[in-house]
């Protein structure tokens, strides 16, 4: 049970998709400039992480190595689908506004990552829980991401206004880069960073060992 | 195929063209499942949308339309009515049953599109918004007081960058200035094209004007910020930066609706009438 709970909650600090891994930054950038954008967003990647790892998995003893990651592709992209047509029965301003990007899921490269990584080799309910997991540590980046976009962006926080804004009278004036794709580079640059300050096992060997400063003699 | 005692090998084959059958009948089953039982719920969201964006058109406030009820009821004000797009006159809910057997409760002006029936493909020279063919028909809204029209709702749609965009235009009851606009529907780039449903853009065409002195569609997307104290501003809408061929396409598609073979003449009588 403990190697569950660990399944779980590994992914949110220790192994965390986006902070270690460096998986799945397209999206974070694209749907973070509102909370409740970026919330739908992750509920439906971690829904389908999490069900394409189950049934990944209970499959995972039959499938051929040489379509895998086809049969894969199948059902995330079948999942991704399904989740798309909920959305636009249920929130259909929010399916609206995420458009292309929850069909986009089907790239993620988080959710074929754990596919790959995790189901292909692991029991079905692992699995499940690794995809919630993985999913939840993904969304535990877009959300502190769209909390600072949304909040410095807007003024506003799940659409309710917190800084009053200097259009409607107040005295905070939006920072337009907020709602821009680069300030999400720069906040998860940040993120990375305080997480490996806090974790430095998590900090990578360098490629490449910079040579010391030589001079030159001439002659 | 053995699949006993380690007999079986799941590289065979066999065993691969039956994985890749079932998954795929498997998963065709599940979305065409879930694509068939959410249909009908999905169509009356949209139905919602666009009875909201015939009512953001005419002005109102999102606030004020927040919730299904809300849509409902303010929805109720306006007064259906079809645009024949032939004869150059508005029919009102009964004449159109009568005369051209439309429902409006159920007219689908885009299904229309595709039948020769009720549509006619326009030839190169008239397709200015590039969309093939003319409807006949065109559904319309209008907000009465007094026995005066006081506004105008009338759908529009044009090619922009990527695909049809689809929304309303909204005129005052003087048939030329307009009240405001919105697209419901549109496959432009995020962030560039798709800024034409940002509302501080479409927060710039109220109070603009239509028609020219000569009673021809004067209504242009500028390229870049327009001077608002410059001749002429009250013919021009500020373009969208990074969106020629989006904003080129909106300004199309008022210059064809609003044009000889759109609204125009219809909107012409009735101010004059």
């Amino acid at each position: 049970m403990s190697q569950l709970k660990e399944t779980l909650l590994n992914p949110i600090f220790n192994n965390n998709p986006i902070g270690l891994q460096i998986l799945g930054i397209c999206s974070a950038l694209a749907v973070t400039t509102k909370m409740s954008v970026a919330l739908v967003m992750c509920i439906a990647l971690t829904s389908v992480c999490a069900f394409s790892n189950l049934f990944v998995s209970l499959i995972r003893n039959r499938i051929p190595s040489s379509i895998r990651i086809i049969v894969q592709m199948t059902i995330i992209a079948s999942l991704v689908i399904v989740v798309d047509q909920v959305l636009g029965a249920v929130a259909y301003d929010l399916s609206k506004q995420l458009t292309v990007f929850v069909g986009l899921i089907i790239t993620n490269c988080i959710v074929m990552g754990r596919a790959e990584a995790f189901a292909m080799a692991n029991p079905p309910v692992a699995s499940f829980v690794d995809g919630i997991g993985n999913g939840l540590g993904y969304s535990v980046v877009l959300m502190v991401v769209a909390t600072i976009r949304e909040l410095i962006g807007s003024g506003s926080l799940f659409g309710f206004g917190i800084l009053p804004l200097v259009t409607e009278g107040g005295w905070y004036t939006p920072m337009g880069l907020m709602l821009l794709a680069p300030s999400a580079f720069f906040i998860i640059g940040l993120l990375i960073w305080a997480l490996r300050a806090w974790k430095p096992e998590q900090v990578e060997e360098p490629d490449y060992e910079i040579n010391s400063h030589s001079v030159l003699s001439r002659g | 195929m053995s699949d006993q005692d380690g007999g079986f090998n799941k590289d065979s084959i066999g065993n691969i063209i039956m994985i890749a059958v079932l998954v795929c009948l498997g998963c065709s089953i599940v979305v065409s499942g879930a694509a068939v039982g959410l249909k009908s719920v999905r169509a009356d969201n949209k139905a919602l949308d666009r009875s909201k964006n015939v009512l953001l058109a005419a002005g109102l406030s999102a606030n004020e339309i927040a919730t299904r009820q809300q849509i409902q009821d303010r929805f109720a004000e306006f007064e259906p009515v079809v645009m024949d797009l032939l004869d150059k006159r508005m029919l009102t809910a009964e004449e159109a049953r009568k005369e051209k057997g439309i429902d409006v409760v159920s007219f689908d002006q885009r299904s229309t599109v595709k039948d020769p029936m009720w549509s006619t493909e326009l030839s190169v020279s008239e397709d200015v918004a590039m969309i093939k063919r003319r409807e006949h028909f065109a559904l319309a809204y209008l907000l009465r007081s007094e026995g005066r029209i006081e506004k105008f709702v009338l759908p529009i749609h044009g090619y922009g960058l990527w695909s049809t965009m689809y929304g309303f235009i909204a005129l005052e009851g003087d048939g030329n200035t307009v009240a405001g606009i919105t697209f419901y529907e549109d496959g432009e780039t995020a962030g560039l094209g798709a800024e034409i449903n940002n509302p501080a853009w479409k927060g710039i065409w109220p109070g603009k004007e239509i028609y020219g002195a000569d009673g021809t569609v004067a209504l242009k997307v500028a390229k870049g910020a327009v001077d608002p104290s410059a001749k002429g501003a009250q013919y021009r809408v500020d373009g969208l930066s990074g969106a020629t061929l989006t904003s080129r396409g909106v300004e199309n598609m008022v210059a064809y609706w609003m044009g000889n073979a759109g609204y125009g003449p219809i909107l012409k009588n009735m101010s004059e009438g």
